[in-house]
């Protein structure tokens, strides 16, 4: 879907981005991810021509987009910015109306989309006459996602969209975010450093240094088989979150133990990952938790202790660094 | 003596036709010039926020244009678009662009990166950006530099006056020369007016919110151009010959006023001021001025004095005026002061002011030829015994007597000597004595006679006979009413007069203020 080549950018004598090539696949979610500096917002940039690349090549969808004419090829990609970028002299309605007023759309159409985005963001119809600087900050940022979806680019750009909000906002919008299915079908790159938010949201992340990418893969790729020091000690702070995060309950099934006690509580995805599970222990004795493999319908029941046990099993046999 | 003391509110009355036009004037060139630099200011400031490395020098020439004195740019102006309107505009609409582009600037560049950055994002080309991002929110910034360059306008305008291009100053500078509190404030009120006036509606639309600022600024140009529109609705006349009055002579019995009821003359006429009235009368932009007998500028110019047959100029000769209390303070000042009596005619002041107006030699070094050439140079003295001040009114005569004054009294007297010079017109000057400011200065017995003391009709009839009885009346008069003594008079006259190019004055056979109603009337 994206294919960038030997893209460079030098700024005077800094070289922001040196020599990076890497691809998105359709509907995948890529994260750039690195220490401030780095080059992320310098790279995401070129790619919707806000910054001119020195040299090297970026295709989407096979197509040289440095050979089309800018103001076309911005309107068929979303950019969601850290400060959401609303207009503060327009409406929440006119915010988001915006490109498909600039690609002329009828009055109707536009405001059965917006209404239709209201509904999937959790906003509500009097958000529409009021100006942004009369919403919270998760609203504001809603309406900047929104203002990027309408008219439905097939690829989104988002630097660092969440880093504005406090934790709580922060971790809520990014369960929203996961859920919505206006996301599922499109290609994204966003761009962060927080670590956490990168393994929560991405399903293949570049990790960054000094204008180079020196990792790319999955989450558990860069957890479990870092290609050096520096992607190990750029996780180590938060490692067992991490792992909690990346690691999925049907990765460590045959470790859990087989106990028959089946109370009939609800049944947990073995597609949740440990992190997840944790969150569902409510915390008093002998508590157990069910948990369905939907593959071969078979059901397990841990409780906190077995499921730390399997837990490090599984990790024992990981490669180490 | 004094007859009844006219009310402001009677004077406003009384001159409602003139005060009406003289402030839809000001109104017109307020407006027009500030809409001439919204056309220019606006699209150069945008201009600099694109082109940054232009932004230091174009900033700093709209700066240096402001700090110009304004009487100093008007005097520029007209060489190059001679008098009345145009150059009146062009110097206010220069003043204007400083506030402007440099809100403009600002205010686009102030507006927030992110905010931009997300337009350019969402696909919309430059001027899509520049209308619907950078405009929109930089408005309630360039609207205050509107809002300054309208109050500056409205300030500035008060000048135009002094080159005919009418407006309150014309009451304001008409008022302070002929020292008529009144006439000062019918100016001087309603420019205030106005400029808080405007000040306020401005303060209103900056508060408006973003959606009514969109209509607000949609009918800002048509506003702007029906109140330019004012100005010309007062200046439908004309004439065969033109005139150009100072303000001062406009309002006084013995200039314009007296041209009316003693001759009948009717003339289309405007309003300039001393310092570029000649000049206009050379550039054949004026027919006949008013001028002074002694001014050095006739000679310059080749002009020449129209006889005034009717006798309506009273005699103005100069005389040194002192505070009494300062003779007492200064025992060896009067003998002093008084050696120039005597020593100066009419053609001698003649050739002075043409040396110091035309020949632009200093008053000091006029006035010290002058004065070894008639040997009563003498070097200073470096004396400490007490300080006389001396002051003058804003032109060279007055600059010249100065000087001489001044060396005189540090020649011949242990005095050291402070000068207070340009104090503008009588009524600055003449405050500035009885306050107690100065201790002496140069005055005329005939403005001594109208300005000052306002004698009424009567008396200034009666005392026209003879220059003495003129001088004796006034000399009465001061001392009584303000404890200030008129000393000898100098000897020559710089009487009000009317003037016209020499050769057009030829042409049409006019010598005399009655030939000149006479070729009027004329069909
Ligand atoms: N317009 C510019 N002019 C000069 N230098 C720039 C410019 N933009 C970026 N840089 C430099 O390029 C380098 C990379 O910047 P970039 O904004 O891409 O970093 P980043 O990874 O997004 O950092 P952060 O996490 O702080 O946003 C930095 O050293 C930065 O100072
Ligand atoms: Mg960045």
């Amino acid at each position: 879907m994206i294919k960038v080549e030997h893209l460079v950018k030098t700024f005077g004598t800094t070289k922001a981005v040196n020599d990076i090539s890497f691809e998105v696949n359709e509907g995948e979610n890529m994260v750039l991810l690195g220490t401030s500096g780095c080059g992320k917002t310098t790279t995401l940039k070129m790619l919707n021509r806000l910054i001119e690349p020195d040299s090297g090549k970026i295709a989407i969808n096979g197509e040289n987009i440095l050979e089309q004419p800018p103001e076309l090829l911005r309107r068929s990609i979303g950019y969601v910015l850290q400060n959401n970028g609303l207009f503060p002299h327009y409406t929440v309605a006119e915010n988001i109306a915006i490109v498909p007023n600039l690609l002329k759309w009828d009055k109707a159409k536009t405001q059965n989309r917006i209404n239709e985005l209201l509904e999937k963001l959790h906003l509500t119809k009097d958000h529409l006459t009021a100006y942004p600087n009369e919403l919270s900050g998760g609203q504001q940022q809603r309406i900047g996602l929104a203002r990027a979806l309408v008219a439905d680019p097939p690829v989104l750009l988002m630097d660092e969209p969440f880093g504005a909000l406090d934790n709580v906002t922060r971790s809520k919008i990014h369960g929203e975010f996961k859920a919505l299915d206006e996301l599922k079908r499109k290609t994204i790159i966003m761009v962060t450093h927080d670590v956490q938010e990168a393994f929560e949201l991405a399903d293949r992340i570049a990790l960054m240094d000094k204008g180079k990418i020196v990792q790319i893969g999955s989450p558990a790729d860069l957890l479990f088989n870092p290609v050096n020091s520096f992607v190990s000690s750029f996780l180590k702070e938060q490692r067992l979150q991490l792992e909690f995060k990346t690691i999925k309950l049907i990765d460590i099934w045959e470790h859990l133990p087989d106990s028959g006690k089946k109370i009939n509580t609800s049944l947990l995805s073995a597609q949740l990952d440990v992190w997840e599970a944790l969150e569902n222990f409510k915390f008093y004795s002998k508590e157990n938790l069910n948990i369905i493999n939907r593959q071969n319908k078979e059901v397990k029941s841990t409780t906190f202790d077995q499921l730390m046990a399997a837990f490090s099993q599984y990790k024992n046999q990981q490669p180490h660094e | 003596m004094n007859e009844h003391q006219q009310t402001l509110w009677e004077f406003m009355q009384q001159q409602a036709d003139k005060l009406g036009m003289q402030t839809l004037q000001h109104i017109g060139l307020t407006f027009i010039s500030l809409f001439i630099a919204v056309l220019i200011g606006l699209p150069l400031g945008i201009y600099i926020t694109r082109k940054k490395q232009f932004s230091g020098f174009v900033l700093g020439i709209a700066g240096i244009l402001q700090t110009i004195p304004s009487i100093a740019l008007l005097g520029f102006m007209i060489p190059v678009l001679g008098i009345g309107a145009k150059p009146a505009i062009v110097a206010l609409l220069l003043y204007a662009l400083l506030p402007i582009i440099r809100n403009t600037y600002t205010g686009i560049t102030g507006v927030d990166a992110a905010v931009k950055e997300a337009a350019i994002a969402m696909g919309m080309n430059k001027w899509q950006v520049l209308f619907k991002v950078e405009l929109p929110l930089a408005m309630p910034v360039i609207l205050a530099g509107i809002r300054t360059a309208t109050v500056i306008n409205v300030g500035v305008a008060t000048l135009a006056s002094y080159i005919a291009a009418g407006g309150l100053g014309e009451f304001i500078f008409g008022g302070i020369s002929l020292n008529n509190t009144n006439m000062i404030l019918a100016g001087a009120i309603p420019a205030a007016l106005l400029a808080i006036i405007f000040d306020f509606l401005l303060s209103l639309v900056q508060k408006l919110n973003f959606k009514k600022i969109k209509g607000a600024v949609r009918i800002a140009p048509v506003l702007l151009i029906l109140l330019s529109g004012l100005y010309f609705i007062p200046s439908a006349y004309g004439g065969k010959l033109t005139a150009g009055f100072t303000p001062e002579f406009m309002g006084r019995q013995d200039g314009n006023l007296g041209l009316i009821s003693k001759y009948g003359l009717k003339i289309h006429t405007i309003v300039i001021s001393d310092a570029v009235m000649y000049k206009a009368a050379q550039e054949k932009e004026l027919d006949v001025i008013s001028g002074y007998s002694t001014d050095g500028r006739l000679k310059a110019y080749n002009l020449v004095v129209l006889d005034d047959d009717k006798k309506i100029f009273p005699p103005y000769y100069a005389a040194p005026v002192v505070r009494e209390d300062a003779l007492r303070k200064f025992p060896e000042l009067e003998k002093t002061l008084n050696l120039l009596s005597g020593t100066i005619n009419d053609s001698v002041m003649t050739e002075l002011n043409y040396k110091t107006d035309y020949l632009h030699q200093t008053p000091e070094r006029v006035a010290k030829d002058f004065l070894v050439a008639k040997k009563l140079f003498k070097p200073e003295r470096g004396g400490n015994e007490g300080v006389v001040r001396i002051g003058s009114k804003i032109f060279g005569e007055q600059y010249i007597l100065v000087s001489m004054y001044t060396m005189l009294i540090k020649g011949y007297t242990n005095y050291n000597v402070a000068t207070k010079t340009g104090l503008g017109g009588t009524k600055i000057v003449f405050d500035a004595m009885t306050n107690d400011q100065i201790d002496v200065y140069p005055e005329y017995t005939g403005t001594g006679l109208l300005a000052i003391l306002q004698a009424p009709t009567k008396t200034v009839t009666a005392l026209q006979v003879s220059k003495d009885s003129t001088y004796n009346y006034v000399q009465k008069e001061f001392l009584k009413r303000y404890q200030i003594k008129w000393l000898k008079p100098i000897g020559f006259n710089n009487a009000y007069a009317l003037m016209m190019r020499q050769k057009q004055a030829n042409e049409l056979h006019i010598k005399t203020i009655s030939d000149l109603k006479g070729f009027l009337e004329k069909k």
